[in-house]
C-alpha cells in the first residue's frame, strides 16, 4: 500500500479562535506547493484546548504525532521536517506514539467513551464514525431488541442524567414508554447554560453522530417519532455540524421512515436557542420550543408524562446522550465497571480557570477532584496557591482545599454543599476573591431568573445589593445572616431550579470562606486583592525610572510625569484596569 | 424599512408556513436579514402570522438575542463566563467602555460598534475573549484593546 499521510487540524470552537483557519491554509499551501500527497481533513476538540492551535500526522514512519501551541507561521518548518525531511521537530510535539510528547500522561489518567471520536474523526464525515463502530448499536437495538430491553440495558448500567441532578436515565426513558400516546418526544438538551462551560459544544462539534445515535436509541426504547436538539443560540458551528450530521443520516437511512427496514420512524430537528439561561431547565425549553416566552411550569406533571405539546417527552442532555450508543454496544456489565457504587461511567470536564492545562477531560467517576486538578490538569498556573474549585456553575458552589480528596461522583458532591452539575469546574487561585466569585454567579442568576417567582427576581437582586455592598467595602455587621436568611426564603419559594439552586454559590462561600467575607465587612479589605473598590495601584518613587510604559498603557489618563521622573497616578481618574502593573518593567507599580 | 425588507420577511414566513411554535425561528431569521428587529418589522410579521402583537413583543423582549434597536456596524461580544471572569475580564470590559464611551450593551455615536456582554463564548482556555463579528481574541490584556479596535 501507497503511504499514506493524513494531516488533522483541531476547528472547534475554540481551535478557530486561536488561529486553526490560518494554519489549515498554510498547510494547504505546503503540500500544495511540495506535491505531498496527503488527506488533510478538520477535526473536532482533543480537549488539549490550553494547547490550540494543534495538528496531528498520521504516517507509516511515525504513527500519529500531535503538535501543538501551532502558529500559522511554525507551519511551514514542522511539515519540511516531519514529511520531507522525516526528522520531526519534537519540541513542537506534544503527544506522539514515537516520541511521547510531553503532555501524553494527561490523556492516560483519562478514560474516553464520550470523547472517544473528538478530535479523532472529521465530525463532518459519517462514514469515519461509521467506521469507528458508530450506527452499530442503532442497528443492534433494531434487530435484536425490544424496546423493553434497551431500556433495561440502560437501567442496568447505571446511567445518570449529565444535565446536572443525576436521575437515572432508564427510569427516565420507562416512564416515558409507559405512558401511552398518539405521539411522543425525544429532546436532547444542548441549551449548556453553565457560563464558562463547554462540554456539550466539543461533543455537538466534535462527534454530533454520538449524539444522534444515542437519541435514536432513546426514541426507539420510548416509541417516539420526532425528536429536537434544542441547542444554545452562541454555538453557530456546532448547529451547522449537526444538521450535517443529520443530513447524512438521512442518505444512510439511519433517520426518516423505516429505518433499517424495521417499521421505526424517526425525524430531528435542531432548534437554536434564543439567549435565556431558564430554557435549560426542561420545562422552559419545551415552552421555548413551542414558541412561546421559556417560562418554567410547576412539575408534576413530568415530561415524560406531559411534555411538549402536552405529550410524553423524554429530555436528556447532550452528554447522557453520547453515553448511549456504547453502552448497547459495549453491554451494561462493562459500562459500571467504571466508576462507584452509585455513579457509573465517566464525566466529562471543562477544566478552566487558573489551571495549567485548561480543557476537556473525561475521567471515570470517583477520581478525586485533587487527581483531576493536579493529575490531569496539570495543576495552577504559576504554581501559586490554589484556593477553591467551582462545580456547578450558578447553580453549585466553591469546594476548598481541605475537600480537594471528594471524590467526583454525584452523591459526595453534593454532601460538599457544591453538586456535580453538567462540567464546568473552574479552578481559582489566591489572587481570585470568593465573595465576588459569589457576586457574581449571583448577578448571572439575578439577571437570568424569568421573574415569575417573587422570592427568586427580588430575593436574588437584594442578595446582589448586599454583595455588591460588601465588595464596594460598605458591608455591614449582619450582612452575613442576612444573606444566609434570604438564601433559605428563596430555595423555598422558588418553583424551578433556577432559583432554588441560585443561593449555592454564596452559601457554598460563606460555609468555607468565611473569614474573607469578614474582611470585607469588618477591615473593608480584599484578601485577594481583586475588589476593585478596595484595592489601589500606586507606583513606587524609588523604584520608578520614568520610562513612561504606565503612562502609555493608561487608556485613561490616569497617570501623568515627565519622563525620567517619577510618574504618579491620580485616584480620582483611575479605574484600576491594572493596564499600568502589567506595562511597568521595573516592578514600580504596586496594587495594595 | 424599505420594500425589499418587506419581501425579506416574506421570504422568511413563508419558509415556516404551517410549522407549530415558530415565531422564534421566523424572528432569528428576520434579525438575521434586517439586523435588529424594527416595529414595523414585527407589527408585519403579526398581521401575516396572525400572532397578536403583544405576543410577539413579550417573546421578542423575554430572550436576550432579540434587538429591538439598530446596531452599529460591528458587533463586539464581551465574554463574561465564568472562566473569563475569573481570569479579569471585567478590567476588559471596562477598558473597552472608556475607549469606546459607551454602556454595557450600547452603540457607539458613530454607529461603528455595539457591546454586548454574553455569557461564555465556549473558548474558555482562551480566556479572557472577545469576539469581533465572527473573529474572537483571546488571552486578552486591556492594553491590547486598543490596536484590536483599530483594525475595524
Ligand atoms: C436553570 C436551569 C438550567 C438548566 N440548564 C441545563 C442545560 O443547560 N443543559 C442540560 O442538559 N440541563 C439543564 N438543566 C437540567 C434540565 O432541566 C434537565 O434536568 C436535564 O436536561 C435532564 O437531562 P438529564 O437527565 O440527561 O440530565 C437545567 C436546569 C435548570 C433548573
Ligand atoms: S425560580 Fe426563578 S427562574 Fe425559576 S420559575 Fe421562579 S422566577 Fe422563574
Ligand atoms: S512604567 Fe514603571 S518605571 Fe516606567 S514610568 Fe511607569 S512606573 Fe515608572
Ligand atoms: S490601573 Fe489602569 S486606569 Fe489606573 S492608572 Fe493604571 S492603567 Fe490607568
Ligand atoms: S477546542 Fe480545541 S482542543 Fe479543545
Ligand atoms: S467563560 Fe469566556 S469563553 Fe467561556
Amino acid at each position: 500500500m501507497e503511504n499514506s499521510v493524513r494531516i488533522k487540524v483541531g476547528l472547534a470552537s475554540c481551535g478557530i479562535a486561536a488561529g486553526g483557519l490560518d494554519v489549515l491554509e498554510k498547510v494547504e499551501a505546503f503540500l500544495k506547493e511540495h506535491d505531498v500527497k496527503a488527506q488533510l481533513e478538520h477535526t473536532g476538540c482533543i480537549g488539549m484546548c490550553y494547547a490550540e492551535v494543534l495538528m496531528e500526522i498520521e504516517d507509516d514512519e511515525f504513527g500519529s504525532t500531535m503538535y501543538g501551541y501551532l502558529n500559522a507561521v511554525d507551519i511551514e518548518d514542522i511539515l519540511t521536517a516531519h514529511l520531507i525531511e522525516k526528522k520531526p521537530l519534537t519540541e513542537h510535539i506534544v503527544v506522539s506514539d514515537k516520541f511521547g510528547g510531553k503532555e501524553k500522561e494527561i490523556l492516560d489518567y483519562q478514560t474516553r467513551i464520550v470523547l472517544r471520536n473528538c478530535g479523532v474523526i472529521n465530525p463532518e464525515s459519517i462514514d469515519e464514525y461509521i467506521e469507528r463502530g458508530g450506527y452499530e448499536a442503532l442497528q443492534k437495538v433494531i434487530k435484536d431488541m425490544s424496546p423493553v430491553d434497551v431500556i433495561d440495558e440502560i437501567k442496568e448500567s447505571g446511567l445518570r442524567g449529565r444535565g446536572g441532578a443525576g436521575f437515572p436515565t432508564g427510569l427516565k426513558w420507562q416512564f416515558a414508554y409507559n405512558n401511552y400516546a398518539d405521539k411522543k418526544y425525544v429532546i436532547c438538551n444542548a441549551d449548556e447554560g453553565d457560563p464558562g462551560a463547554f462540554m456539550d459544544r466539543s461533543v455537538l462539534e466534535g462527534d454530533p453522530h454520538e449524539v444522534l445515535e444515542g437519541m435514536l436509541i432513546a426514541a426507539y426504547a420510548i416509541g417516539s417519532d420526532t425528536g429536537f436538539i434544542y441547542c444554545r443560540a452562541e454555538y453557530p458551528l456546532a448547529v451547522k455540524r449537526l444538521r450535517i450530521a443529520i443530513e447524512k443520516a438521512k442518505e444512510k437511512g439511519f433517520i426518516g421512515k423505516n429505518i433499517l427496514g424495521s417499521d421505526f420512524d424517526f425525524d430531528l430537528t435542531v432548534y437554536e436557542g434564543a439567549g435565556a439561561f431558564v430554557c435549560g431547565e426542561e420545562t422552559a425549553l419545551m415552552k421555548s420550543i413551542e414558541g412561546k416566552r421559556g417560562m418554567p411550569t410547576l412539575r408534576p406533571p413530568y415530561p415524560a408524562e406531559s411534555g411538549l405539546w402536552g405529550k410524553p417527552t423524554n429530555i436528556n442532555n447532550v452528554e447522557t446522550y453520547s453515553n448511549v450508543a456504547w453502552i448497547i454496544r459495549n453491554g451494561a456489565k462493562k459500562y459500571a465497571d467504571f466508576g462507584t457504587e452509585k455513579s457509573k461511567g465517566t464525566k466529562v470536564f471543562a477544566l478552566t480557570g487558573k489551571i495549567k492545562n485548561g480543557g476537556l477531560v473525561e475521567v471515570p467517576m470517583g477520581m478525586t477532584l485533587r487527581d483531576v486538578i493536579y493529575k490531569v490538569g496539570g495543576g495552577i498556573i504559576d504554581n501559586r496557591k490554589f484556593k477553591a474549585v467551582q462545580l456547578g456553575g450558578p447553580s453549585g458552589g466553591c469546594i476548598p482545599e481541605s475537600l480537594l480528596d471528594t471524590p467526583v461522583d454525584y452523591d459526595s458532591l453534593t454532601k460538599t454543599g457544591a453538586i456535580m452539575g453538567s462540567g464546568g469546574m473552574v479552578v481559582m487561585d489566591d489572587t481570585t476573591c470568593m465573595v465576588d466569585m459569589a457576586r457574581f454567579f449571583l448577578n448571572f442568576t439575578q439577571d437570568e431568573s424569568c421573574g415569575k417567582c417573587t422570592f427568586c427576581r427580588i430575593g436574588t437582586k437584594r442578595m446582589l445589593e448586599i454583595l455588591n455592598r460588601i465588595t464596594q467595602g460598605k458591608g455591614e455587621k449582619g450582612d452575613i445572616e442576612k444573606l444566609e436568611d434570604l438564601s433559605k426564603k428563596i430555595i423555598k419559594g422558588s418553583l424551578c431550579g433556577l432559583g432554588q439552586t441560585a443561593p449555592n454559590p454564596v452559601l457554598t462561600t460563606i460555609k468555607y470562606f468565611r473569614d474573607e467575607y469578614e474582611a470585607h465587612i469588618n477591615d473593608k479589605t480584599c484578601p485577594a486583592g481583586a475588589c476593585k473598590d478596595l484595592v489601589k495601584y500606586e507606583i513606587l518613587e524609588d523604584k520608578c525610572i520614568g520610562c513612561g510604559a504606565c503612562k502609555r498603557a493608561c487608556l485613561v489618563d490616569a497617570i501623568s510625569g515627565e519622563k525620567k521622573e517619577v510618574h504618579t497616578i491620580n485616584q480620582d481618574i483611575c479605574i484600576k484596569c491594572g493596564a499600568c502593573m502589567t506595562a511597568c518593567k521595573f516592578d514600580a507599580v504596586i496594587k495594595s | 424599512m424599505v420594500e425589499s425588507d418587506f419581501d425579506k420577511i416574506d421570504v422568511v414566513l413563508r419558509e415556516f408556513e404551517g410549522r407549530k411554535g415558530a415565531l422564534i425561528p421566523i424572528l432569528q431569521n428576520t434579525q438575521a436579514q434586517l439586523g435588529f428587529l424594527s416595529k414595523e418589522a414585527l407589527e408585519y410579521i403579526s398581521e401575516k402570522t396572525k400572532i397578536p402583537v403583544s405576543e410577539i413583543y413579550g417573546v421578542a423582549t423575554f430572550y436576550t438575542q432579540f434587538r429591538l434597536h439598530p446596531i452599529g456596524k460591528n458587533i463586539i461580544r464581551i465574554c463574561h463566563g465564568t472562566a473569563c471572569h475569573v481570569a479579569n475580564a471585567p478590567k476588559i470590559s471596562e477598558a473597552l467602555y472608556e475607549e469606546l464611551k459607551v454602556e454595557p450593551g450600547g452603540t457607539t455615536k458613530d454607529l461603528k460598534f455595539t457591546v454586548e456582554e454574553v455569557a461564555c463564548l465556549g473558548c474558555c482556555s482562551l480566556a479572557p475573549v472577545i469576539m469581533v463579528n465572527d473573529k474572537a481574541y483571546g488571552r486578552l490584556t486591556p492594553d491590547k484593546i486598543k490596536d484590536i479596535l483599530a483594525q475595524y
